[in-house]
């Protein structure tokens, strides 16, 4: 019994030890004097030069933290223990995030730098009036193929996958929203469509794409698809240019139909300290030379106009990265659909995958 | 008395234990089921559970389950009836033991390139002349890699009643004349079962609701419960049906361990 009570004794003694250790160390690293900004960020997504150059010319101390998930990054700022002064969430994630009050609303006053961002990314429909967000980077969802594997096809549009040669070579990605996208957009409907015949014509034309389709997997494909597991990939454009890096005989395409335009955008969370300073960041990466800068080490593409005149045209020219004005007309960016019909996309989507060839 | 209050004491973890994580929990999640996805109280999940998608996946998830267990315990009871006759046995089931100590991630991992076209079975397959397969996303390597998983929890569970079992009743049994078939067939397996039986529950029952090998090695080519399960809680946010699905989880698994419980009877 004493032993037992010796024991309980060295566990709570060592548990408070650590607890106190936490704390110190979260309030060395956490100050929150009005003179650091917290910067929440996806990772490897800035240059870390822009932040060095930031802190110098503001003398405002920059804590830069990151997130893998949009989902992640939501439940961190909803509880609140970190004092976030910008956030770089994804546009569906957005509307979420302003209905649960999670947004400071932006000053445009103090961002005259947002007259550089684009007009077509100016006014979007998860945040009208960007009342709440500034555009960081966008992309496209589309196909990324090994044209060595196909032996020369090319690729250009949804409805080449349906192609009987390609048995077995397409790796989807494991998201209603994409793979039901792609089968409205083949049909040349939109995918935001919640129309009951339309999604069950979706549904039925992506049946018939079972043979060819290999795996439904998350984020494996680029690791699959580097290796040459499979000829073909449904990715997101940043995934592309990254895998593209990688491997000389991955190409990218954004399908003719149609398909879906997304973008990372800087907010301001409810856990700011700094509002003042969280401006002037933003303002900072709206800077044409800053933003063009930033680009060429994400390599996605921005969304400021201006900072394209500083980047190289073989670049900015690559119609894969940026699509001309034509192809971007028929991209579109994901509406929140709401709970119940996202819940249908989602029952199609299992039904898809229960689908046996 | 004293005797008495101590053990009074002794008994409020368990009963902390047992409401806070085992009542309060399944409470919930039948409390969860019935609402709808716009959070009004109905009974249209249940409906739902009954429609061909989900009725489809049950059957198949049982389907799955049932072939993990079965092949597990075909390649498990021989192994531990090797095992019990070995010198060391401790040692070699300490080796069978080891694998189950690496994260399930990583494991899943590794069959990704062993699997995958240019991997280590796909080369040896090259080498031997049959040429390269596709192995990965498939149903064999699903139930491969589940096999692979799980059979040290069929293998402790025979193993231990093996080695409990008294040998000079096998030396009545070859004295009596029984031939070494007819010993295992009357005397041996009939008194392990009860291992045979939690082998099997402990198997079974995960193998139900896998999940996470079902994207990773089966390429979401298989679905169980538990890869609805997950969708409905994390993607859809439907956590009515996501619930509604695990009641019937909960209720399926209660008639196995009731199908296959260890009664006890007298010998």
């Amino acid at each position: 019994m004493k032993k037992l009570i010796q024991l309980f004794l060295v566990i709570a003694l060592v548990s408070a030890l650590l607890l106190y250790t936490i704390s110190k160390l979260n309030s060395s690293q956490g100050f929150t004097s009005s003179n650091t900004l917290t910067i929440y960020n996806w990772g490897d997504y800035i240059d870390t030069d822009l932040i060095d150059r930031f802190e110098e010319e503001t003398g405002i101390k920059v804590i830069y933290e990151t997130f893998d998930s949009n989902e992640a990054m939501m439940t961190k700022i909803e509880q609140g223990g970190t004092t976030y002064d910008i956030a770089i969430p994804s546009e569906y994630m957005i509307d979420k995030m302003r209905q649960e009050n999670l947004l400071v609303p932006l000053d445009h006053s103090k961002l005259p730098n947002l007259k550089n961002i684009d007009k077509r990314f100016i006014d979007l429909p998860f945040d009208p009036g960007n009342k709440y967000s500034v555009p960081y980077f966008w992309g496209t969802v589309g196909i990324v193929y090994n044209s060595k594997m196909l032996g020369g096809k090319k690729i250009t549009g949804w409805a080449d996958l349906w192609d009987k040669d390609l048995k077995n070579q397409i790796l989807l990605t494991d998201g209603a929203r994409e793979v039901m996208g792609m089968g409205l957009n083949s049909l040349n409907y939109s995918l935001n469509d919640t129309d009951e015949a339309h999604l069950q014509e979706a549904k039925t034309k992506l049946d018939a794409l079972t043979p060819n389709v290999k795996a439904i997997v998350g984020d494996e494909s680029r690791m699959l698809l580097e290796a040459q597991e499979a000829a073909i990939g449904l990715v997101w454009s940043g995934v592309a240019s990254e895998i593209m890096a990688e491997n000389e005989d991955l190409e990218y395409v954004v399908p003719k139909e149609g398909s879906n335009l997304w973008f990372d955008n800087m907010v301001i969370p409810r856990t700011t300290k700094n509002v003042d300073a969280a401006h002037q960041f933003i303002n900072f990466m709206l800077d044409p030379e800053v933003a063009a800068q930033n680009a060429e080490y994400v390599s996605y593409s921005t969304p400021n106009k201006e900072a394209l005149r500083y980047m190289p045209k073989e670049v900015v020219e690559d119609e894969r990265f940026y699509p001309s004005p034509e192809l971007t007309e028929k991209l579109e960016v994901y509406e929140n659909l709401g709970k119940k019909n996202l819940a249908r996309y989602n029952e199609l989507f299992l039904e898809f995958k229960m689908h046996r060839k | 008395m004293q005797n008495k209050l101590s053990k009074n004491i002794f008994f409020i973890p368990y009963v902390l234990w047992i409401a806070l994580f085992v009542i309060a929990p399944i409470l919930l999640i039948l409390y969860y089921s019935f609402f709808d996805i716009e959070g009004n109280l109905s009974l249209v999940n249940y409906q739902k559970f009954f429609t061909p998608v989900y009725l489809k996946m049950t059957l198949s998830s049982f389907w799955y389950a049932f072939l993990i267990t079965a092949i597990s315990l075909l390649v498990a009871y021989p192994t531990a009836l090797l095992l019990t006759k070995t010198k060391h046995k401790q040692l070699w089931l300490l080796l069978i033991i080891v694998p189950s100590w690496i994260n399930l991630l990583l494991k899943a991992y590794a069959f990704i390139g062993i699997f995958g076209t240019y991997g280590v079975a796909n080369g040896f397959l090259e080498v031997i002349g049959i040429g390269s397969q596709q192995i990965l996303f498939t149903d064999f390597s699903f139930i491969f890699v589940s096999v692979y998983i799980f059979i040290p929890f069929m293998i402790l569970p025979i193993f231990n009643a093996l080695d409990e079992l008294n040998p000079t009743l096998l030396d009545a049994a070859n004295d009596l004349g029984a031939s070494r078939w007819m010993t295992f067939r009357r005397v041996i397996f009939p008194l392990t079962l009860d291992g045979v039986k939690t082998g099997c529950q402990v198997v079974f029952i995960p193998a139900l609701s896998l999940f996470m090998l079902t994207r990773l090695i089966a390429g979401n080519r298989v679905i169980t419960l538990g890869t609805a399960i997950e969708q409905h809680f994390l993607v859809t946010q439907d956590w009515g049906m996501g619930s509604t699905i695990a009641v019937f989880l909960i209720i399926i698994m209660f008639l196995i361990m009731f199908v296959t419980g260890n009664r006890k009877q007298g010998v």
